[in-house]
């Protein structure tokens, strides 16, 4: 009796390691982003929502791409441009202006930013393995963000790393703290 | 059925701790040639509380102690034995390890017993007539590492000690239980769990009496365990586990020889010797760093994995956060609360009834109703907050101890006056006020006070004073120690700034300036490193953790006479009253308890000082002048001087007037928190949100004082020449 009982405690392992190989397999989904006509892609869980564009409060002092903070439900959530954060040509605001709403992970914390883009485009299933990594591009460009880059359907989408695009902007300088 | 008594826990802990406090406030007041037999009393009772109420939930070791103690008082309590200061002594040093041990139970963690044997040991010396002479000075020496003692572990069950043994050893138990165990309330699960509180623990199901599937009934129980647990704890202790089972189990619990016991069968007997003294070693190690760690207070928690695994500060820590989870609230609060929401809703009734059947004929009472419905609200607000309200006893509780042992310790006579008790505060400001108060108490002490000799050559009386006084004053409450010793030693803070680099040696500061400079990072002038103090982690560790709850520390002092220490914090951390104020197309939010007045400059009143500071005349003062689109790079309305408004404000002791375009409403608001989603923006305290649904930043005053450099001498013209360039 006891023999049976292992058996099928066994088949349930066996089936939960099937499940484990079918999730690899499975692909997984990117929410891509369209700005100065690049696609750019972000893990989709790591996206909380997406917002259209609203007046910001500026935060006095802060980097340029930081365009301010906004009222999201109670919480105090900094918006930050993109196109300014990578160097692109600014250009105005308009109807299809998105905010994407990101949690970001800082260490063990999770943070929520918003991020400006020209128009949210689509979501695509992707595997790992289609993923190339990011070439160097030398000493002069920073590809630390980059984690990898896909091809679909003839187009190439920039899967971005959101934790390590946007931890800078939220550690507090140390040299704040000044000494006389 | 048995009940679980899991449940009640929480509550014994808290009341446990309780009954300990008032031990301590007891013992600390009586008086041991005129003992007040109602302190004594009270001390008997609480010991026999926590002894009863112990013993109820299973844990015999502070059962057992509590035991010895009550026996002590009962003799002192029936007139049988006169009170000995040593009897005092020993009775505070029960309450530490008593406070310890619960500490452990309530982190679930095995406690500790080598402190409290000792204490046992000293008081059966006492019962039986033998005064512990040797035994006083070796026990004043256990109390500074209360729980140092890690690596012994075990009940202080007497008839166990023979069991106790040296580190962890590793027991099989081979435990079948009987069918009918589940229907007698007995839940292997919960026993397993409780063992794995003890250690390490790995369980194989035995499943040979299992029958087949139809012939299984759910509320029985054919399963039997082997289980492998490596812990410190004794036999007694495991077997205390199944004490409601064992009569009807099979059970079998076997010692493993020792920790390594795999290795012991190989041939190699060396090796696996050698670690576990090692490991020993190791534990008694980190026991020191403990006790280390807990006489220097504010320090930081060391880290080091093995401290926060293996002995008590880890405890501590997870005991602090159980606590913070339950607040004591007064009846009378809950009853205020309960007839404002009781209100709310007869306004909302009333606003209700209104809307269905409006029309223009009612407005005056529609405004009428939001009146009220503003004036419920507020109340409610109020009342709320006055739930997270607590005395500052909380706080000031813990010095009459900490007094006492320093003065002994430090040989020095103090008498300590706390005054303002009953003012209250809000409880994570209390939390966390409670270490920058004990090191500015610890350093009135140690470095404030001089030996009764020195006290009396200068004059003084011998014994010293050190006052803590608590008051409210506006938004405000100011926390000042004060202490009538040697005061703060002007040159030697300033050779010691000039050696620091901090000041130039030729630089003229004044008296304030000169007292403001303890305040800087790693200043400490005690010639000597003591227990107590002069480590240089200090005072500016206090100043910023004060910041951190946005309030402000001064020190001012007369040598030879004394000095005071005030502390000025904001009553709660949540809500401000703020003036809105506008500048260009932006809106902030000035607290409004750091403005003075507002007013329209005139042309005359404004002066250009070289360098390029403008500075006010109010009345007599010259007051800086502070451009906010200078220091926030906005687009003001207009740069002239005479068409904006100066907004004076307060910042520690100094004033300063801020150019603002307008002045909106006054209105209080909700501290959201920027760092939360995003960082620490210079000038700036917080955020909130306004009616409309937008963010406004809440200004920092003294942030943007020190971002505009008006007070730093050397930076300010630096600062502000490079801002006129920009501008």
């Amino acid at each position: 009796m006891a023999s049976t009982e292992q058996q099928s405690v066994e088949s349930i392992e066996e089936k939960l390691d099937n499940s484990k190989i079918s999730e690899e397999e499975n692909l997984e989904q990117y929410l891509t982003f369209l700005m100065a006509e690049e696609e750019y892609g972000v893990d989709i869980l790591s996206v909380q929502e997406i917002r259209g564009w609203e007046s910001v409060t500026p935060v006095p002092n802060s980097p340029k791409h930081v365009k301010g903070v906004i009222n999201l439900r109670g919480t105090i959530v900094p918006i930050i441009d993109l196109r300014a954060k990578f160097n692109l040509d600014a250009i105005d605001y308009g109807p299809l202006t998105v905010v994407i709403v990101l949690k970001v992970a800082l260490g063990t914390v999770e943070r929520v930013m918003g991020i400006v883009v020209d128009a949210v485009s689509d979501v695509y299933g992707l595997s790992l393995e289609d993923m190339q990594t990011a070439p160097d591009l030398g000493d002069h460009i920073n590809t630390n963000y980059i984690q990898g880059l896909a091809g679909v359907d003839e187009k190439m989408i920039v899967v971005l790393d959101i934790d390590a695009l946007l931890a800078n902007d939220m550690r507090s300088q140390a040299a704040n703290v000044s000494v006389h | 059925m048995s009940i679980d008594l899991s449940q009640f826990h929480q509550i014994f802990y808290e009341e446990s701790f309780e009954g300990l406090d008032s031990m301590e406030s007891c013992l600390l007041e009586i008086d041991c040639d005129d003992a007040d037999l109602e302190s004594i009393n009270t001390i008997f009772r609480a010991a026999h509380s926590i002894k009863g109420s112990s013993g109820t939930f299973g844990f015999a070791d502070v059962a057992d102690f509590t035991h010895v103690l009550e026996t002590l008082l009962d003799q002192v309590r029936d007139g049988s034995r006169k009170l000995q200061p040593d009897h005092v002594d020993l009775l505070l040093q029960s309450v530490d390890c008593l406070r310890a041990m619960l500490g452990q139970l309530q982190a679930g963690e095995t406690v500790t017993t080598g402190h409290s044997t000792e204490l046992i040991a000293a008081f059966n010396a006492i019962l039986d007539g033998k005064e512990p002479v040797s035994g006083a000075a070796s026990i004043t020496e256990g109390t500074s590492d209360t729980g140092a003692s890690g690596s012994d572990g075990g009940s202080g069950d007497s008839s166990a000690d023979e069991d106790v043994s040296e580190g962890e050893s590793t027991w099989q138990i081979h435990f079948i239980p009987d069918v009918n165990v589940l229907r007698t309330g007995n839940e292997p699960v919960r026993m397993f769990r409780e063992l794995q509180e003890l250690g390490t623990l790995s369980v194989t199901a035995i499943l040979e009496n299992v029958p087949g599937f139809g012939a299984i009934h759910p509320e029985e129980c054919h399963l039997g365990w082997d289980l492998i647990l490596d812990t410190t704890a004794s036999r007694a202790v495991i077997e205390e586990v199944f004490e409601w089972v064992v009569d009807e189990s099979v059970l079998a619990i076997d010692e493993l020889a020792g920790m390594f016991a795999p290795l012991d069968e190989t041939p190699d007997g060396t090796q696996s010797q050698s670690p576990t003294v090692a490991d020993v070693v190791i534990e008694e190690q980190s026991g020191e760093v403990v006790a280390e760690t807990s006489s220097a207070t504010v320090q930081p928690m060391i880290t080091t994995e093995a401290v926060k695994e293996e002995s008590s500060p880890g405890g501590k820590a997870k005991t602090k956060a159980v606590e913070a989870t339950s607040i004591r609230v007064g009846t009378d609060k809950i009853d205020s609360l309960v007839n404002l929401v009781g209100e709310l809703v007869i306004t909302q009734s009333m606003l209700g009834q209104l809307g269905e059947e409006f029309d223009m004929s009612h407005v005056a009472k529609l405004q009428e109703g939001l009146a009220q419905l503003e004036h419920n609200t507020r109340e409610l607000q109020e009342s709320v907050m006055r739930i997270r309200m607590l005395p500052i006893s909380f706080s000031f509780s813990r010095f009459p101890r900490m007094v006492r042992d320093l003065s002994k310790q430090l040989e020095k006579k103090i008498d300590l006056v706390l005054i303002g008790e009953q003012t209250e505060l809000d409880k994570t400001v209390m939390e966390k006020i409670g270490d920058p108060l004990v090191h500015l108490v610890r350093n009135s002490l140690d470095h404030g006070l001089e030996k009764p000799a020195e006290r009396i050559a200068a004059g003084k009386s011998d014994t010293g004073t050190v006052t803590l006084n608590a008051f409210h004053q506006g938004g405000n409450i100011i926390i000042e120690i004060t202490d009538d010793g040697a005061g703060l030693n002007k040159d030697k803070i300033r050779k010691k700034a000039v050696e620091n680099g901090l000041v130039g040696e030729k630089e003229a500061l004044s008296d304030d300036q000169i007292n403001d400079l303890i305040f800087k990072p790693g200043f400490s002038t005690a010639d000597s490193v003591t227990d107590v103090s002069g480590r240089g982690v200090g005072m500016d560790v206090v100043r910023r953790n004060i910041q951190e709850l946005n309030g402000t520390i001064e020190v001012r002092s007369e040598e030879g006479k004394g000095s005071v220490f005030t502390i000025r914090l904001p009553l709660t951390l949540a809500i401000l009253d703020g003036q809105l104020i506008q500048l260009g197309e932006q809106k902030y939010i000035i607290p409004l308890v750091s403005i003075v007045e507002s007013l329209q400059p005139e042309l005359d009143d404004i002066n250009h000082v070289a360098g390029g500071c403008d500075v006010f005349r109010l009345r007599d003062d010259y007051i800086p002048i502070i451009k906010l689109w200078e220091i926030f790079s906005v687009e003001p309305v207009t740069t002239d001087l005479t068409k904006s408004l100066l907004v004076v404000l307060e910042s520690g002791s100094e004033k300063v007037a801020l150019v603002v375009d307008d002045l909106l409403g006054q209105q209080q608001v909700v501290i959201k928190s920027m760092e939360s989603n995003y960082k620490k923006v210079e000038g700036v305290s917080g955020a909130t949100i306004l009616g409309d649904g937008t963010v406004s930043l809440i200004l920092d005053i003294s942030d943007m004082v020190r971002m505009a450099g008006v007070f730093h001498k050397d930076s300010k013209v630096v600062q502000m020449k490079d801002r006129h360039k920009a501008a």
